[in-house]
């Protein structure tokens, strides 16, 4: 299927590394996630004190999402009509395995409203919309694995309808140490990578 | 564009296993919620709508199961045989699955669960119901707060538009745990007492459980007779908050100023709302405000909050489809636990359940992550 809109930027966040259009802008060995991407956002230079607040799901997928947005020069002050279309397999089971580690025993009974927001995957949708003003469509959907053809119909939907002028799409999976993120960016700007099914599989797997 | 409709649908829940007769009970003003005192599942009693578990069980066992399932998988499957069943459809390359769920089997994590953790996977969840019913494609999971049940609709008319799908599927639901009761508590967002949505004297959220399952197509051969037209349909986010609504209510606003647009229609085109109300003081303020700015004030409205408590990830799929049946039946049913206006902007809340001609309805939700959806639909058959 041919459409008129292309993949204009895209980037991946695993194995230590984070890459913007294929090249590796950081890589640093660490033992954890958490110093893993600590680590990152301060290289990125990315200065967002709510940051330290989020979740690892929310972490992982604002800090892919700053690396390709921040490179969009957006005004702010105008509506940027930026849909968010995100996916993973495991929600936000990292988070919520913490939240029933607080309530599982009686005794040690801690429930805390700080941890217990982040058990819905769409919270991170929340966290870039609010860094980046965006007033737009977000869905998170769940698969058991990356899923091209649904992330591109339902991207593609969007963008036919006029719901959204682009729309930053991908897959965001966090589970203890393993991560990956791969976001893009799909718009009518002038792109030579064509927004069409085989060209995200092929994006996914560099 | 083709047109695409909601048809068939089925509640299970604390009022019925049917939805005529969960229509029937709104209708009479009978609440499923009650007092429950389960200290293994939170220190204070708790008021909350169940599904009697002895009921669930004897109509899931009807269906043959030939494993065990959960609780939520056998209501979801209950919800959804039914759909299929009466739909006569069948299940081949056409055909969606759309699951929408905030949690889906969250218990599984508990330790004194008798499933493996595995199953708390969404993806589990979406298998199970699957393979049951034998669906040729993989399932959707929506999982966006408090606005999967609507935004789920919104789906499967987008999917249906790219011709992806003929007809979809959708079934939603979450079950009233221990994991969703704390963290509710934690916020001290639980009220005490039976929800009042909209009232001065409200005091917060009662959280209820409910599977609700509806068949979205794009062929008006063999509608029932409450189907109706998706006209519109937008789902905006605040941009505010992860865990309050905006002040300004701007992303419910802009939601339904888009749905608008789209369906070509304006405030008083609109016969009724179907609103979100959870009876929490920051909702139904915002909601008020975003109503307000859109000259919608004068619409009558209702929360079905008072009926089934909130119901997160089937509540915008059941309240939507009592919606329809308000359509089909001419009633504006009244917004249960509501006395007296506890929002800073007049909004006409329904308070007593009467007759009405009605064609059109808008339903909105909003939910944690600063989500919004609200989707406007057409009575189809002029009764």
């Amino acid at each position: 299927m041919k459409t008129n809109y292309n993949i204009t930027s895209y980037c991946h966040i695993k194995n230590n590394h984070i890459s913007l259009n294929g090249s590796v802008i950081f890589s640093e060995v660490h033992t954890s996630f958490s110093e893993f991407i600590k680590a990152a956002y301060k290289d990125q230079n990315t200065k967002y004190s709510k940051f330290f607040k989020m979740d690892n799901l929310s972490k992982l997928a604002f800090l892919a999402a700053d690396v390709l947005l921040k490179n969009q020069n957006l005004d702010l002050e105008k509506d940027n009509n930026i849909a968010l279309v995100f996916s993973n397999k495991a929600s936000s089971l990292d988070t919520d395995v913490i939240h029933q580690k607080a309530i599982q025993h009686k005794d040690n009974y801690f429930p805390s409203p700080a941890v217990f927001v982040y058990t819905l995957p769409n919270i991170c949708l929340g966290e870039i919309s609010i860094k980046y003003k965006l007033y737009t469509e977000n869905s998170f959907f769940i698969f058991e694995r990356f899923n091209a053809e649904h992330l591109f119909t339902y991207t593609n939907s969007l963008l036919a309808t006029h719901k959204a002028e682009s729309v930053l799409c991908g897959w965001v999976e966090l589970e203890e140490e393993n991560y990956e993120a791969f976001l893009y960016l799909v718009s009518k700007k002038e792109g030579d990578k064509e927004f069409n099914k085989q060209n995200i599989i092929t994006l996914y797997n560099t | 564009m083709n047109k695409t409709y909601v048809s068939y649908n089925n509640i299970v829940s604390s009022l019925g296993f049917n939805s005529d007769v969960v229509v029937e009970n709104i209708h009479n003003e009978v609440s499923g919620l009650e007092l429950i005192d389960n200290k293994n599942v939170l220190p204070e009693p708790f008021y909350s709508a169940l599904i009697n578990s002895e009921k669930l069980e004897e109509a899931f066992q009807k269906l043959h199961p030939k494993q065990e399932y959960t609780r939520l998988e056998k209501m979801m499957i209950t919800s959804l045989s039914k759909v299929i069943s009466t739909s006569n459809i069948e299940l081949n390359d056409r055909v969606g699955l759309i699951i929408s769920t905030t949690k889906g089997n969250i218990d599984a994590l508990d330790e004194n669960n008798l499933f493996q953790k595995e199953r708390a996977y969404l993806s589990e969840l979406g298998k199970q119901i699957k393979d049951f019913f034998n669906f040729k494609n993989e399932p959707i999971l929506v999982s966006n707060a408090c606005v999967s049940g609507v935004l789920a609709i919104a789906i499967a008319k987008r999917y249906i538009q790219q011709n992806m799908y003929d007809h979809v599927f959708i079934v939603g639901g979450d079950i009233v745990t221990e994991f969703i009761l704390s963290g509710f508590n934690s916020f001290q967002a639980l009220s005490s007492k039976p929800c009042k949505p909209y009232d001065k004297n409200r005091t917060g959220i009662n959280i209820g459980e409910v599977a609700a399952s509806t068949l979205v197509t794009n062929s008006d051969i063999n509608l029932t007779k409450e189907a109706v037209e998706i006209i519109g349909e937008s789902s905006c986010n605040d941009a505010n908050h992860i865990s309050g609504p905006s002040r300004t209510g701007e992303g419910l606003y802009r939601s339904m100023n888009s749905a608008l647009t789209q369906a070509n229609l304006t405030a008083q085109d609109i016969d009724y709302i179907s609103a979100h109300g959870t009876a929490t003081m920051f909702n139904d303020e915002m909601e008020a405000i975003a109503f307000n700015r859109l000259q919608l004030q004068d619409v009558p409205l209702n929360s079905l909050k008072g009926y089934f408590g909130h119901t997160l990830g089937a509540s915008g799929l059941l309240e939507t489809i009592v919606g329809m049946h308000s359509l089909y039946n001419n009633t504006l049913y009244a917004s249960k636990g509501f006395e007296t206006l506890g929002v800073s902007k007049p909004i006409h809340v329904i308070k007593k359940t009467t007759s009405k001609e009605l064609k059109t309805f808008l339903k909105t939700a909003s939910g944690f992550g600063g989500c919004n959806t609200a989707i406007l639909f057409k009575k189809i058959n002029p009764n």
